[in-house]
């Protein structure tokens, strides 16, 4: 199992920014953790999710 | 009417309510604010009357009479690029603390020339894409760096809705996470500067547990 913000779901093997869209993400909205590692915007279609990933997705709403 | 007051006379109000130690960490500390608008804006005054030695101001916007209704300026100050209208502000509450500011706009490339040198870095900008790229692009280049930002603070439903929480080692977020600008919903001062408080309230913290050391 993957835990995506602190939540498990069987999403391992699918690519980070496929799922991200999937899941209702916009790319430039969001700050991509990995297993402690920030994943940068241009690096999400490259990476595939392994089974045991810790993800955190923080996205933006405006406002400031 | 009192034209001005002395550095000794300032030092003797902060004296008589806070120890020394604190005082001391809080003059040593130097923290960078990026975007200097309802959330900015207040964070610098807040830090100002705190008083942080040193503040580092970014922002490449002007004075707006839409500004008005959450940001610390003035009518006088309308036109008047931020990054001059806020020390001018900040002068008047402690004229002893040093602030610096440049009237750019930060991308991936300047970013670690702006910022690295900070201990804390306020993310505080208007714009969900600017937010998330200067997060990111902080977290990368700067690694000495924390992050205090700020998402989610619009319209006037609850304030206690709006928390500071740590999503990353270095990165902690102030906001209701979820009230975006939009659909009638505009920024308004009390949610815009309760949100401030929680990013300059987290910085005072990271400043007494030696983040500026």
């Amino acid at each position: 199992m993957v835990k995506i913000n602190g939540e498990e779901k069987a999403i391992a093997e699918k690519n980070l920014l496929e799922y991200l869209k999937e899941a209702g993400f916009e790319p430039e909205r969001v700050v991509v953790e990995r297993n402690f590692e920030i994943i940068p915007k241009d690096q999400l279609g490259n990476v595939t999710i392994q089974d045991e990933d810790e993800i955190e997705v923080l996205r933006f709403v405006r406002g400031g | 009417m009192q034209e001005s007051i002395s550095k000794e006379e300032l030092d003797r109000a902060f004296d008589a309510r806070f120890p020394k130690e604190m005082q001391v960490k809080l003059h040593n500390a130097k923290v960078a604010i990026a975007g200097l608008g309802g959330l900015g804006s207040n964070i610098a005054v807040m830090l100002t009357r705190s008083g942080v030695g040193k503040l580092f101001l970014v922002d490449f916007d002007v004075v707006d009479v839409t500004n008005l209704n959450r940001q610390m300026y003035l009518i006088p100050q309308l036109g008047k690029p931020k990054a001059e209208a806020l020390p001018e502000i900040l002068y008047q509450i402690n004229p002893y603390a040093t602030y610096e500011s440049v009237c750019i706009k930060v991308t991936p490339e300047n970013v670690k020339e702006l910022f690295a040198e900070y201990p804390i870095v306020c993310e505080a900008f208007d714009r969900p894409d600017q937010k998330a790229m200067l997060v990111q692009e902080l977290l990368t280049q700067c690694p000495e760096t924390i992050v205090v930002s700020g998402n989610g603070m619009a319209g006037y439903e609850d304030a206690n809705e709006i928390r500071t929480r740590q999503m990353m080692r270095r990165l902690y977020v102030c906001g209701d996470q979820s009230t975006d600008v939009g659909a009638g919903i505009g920024l308004i001062a009390p949610r815009v500067s309760v949100c401030a408080g929680h990013e300059a309230n987290k910085v005072l913290q990271l400043i007494m547990q030696g983040a500026c050391e």
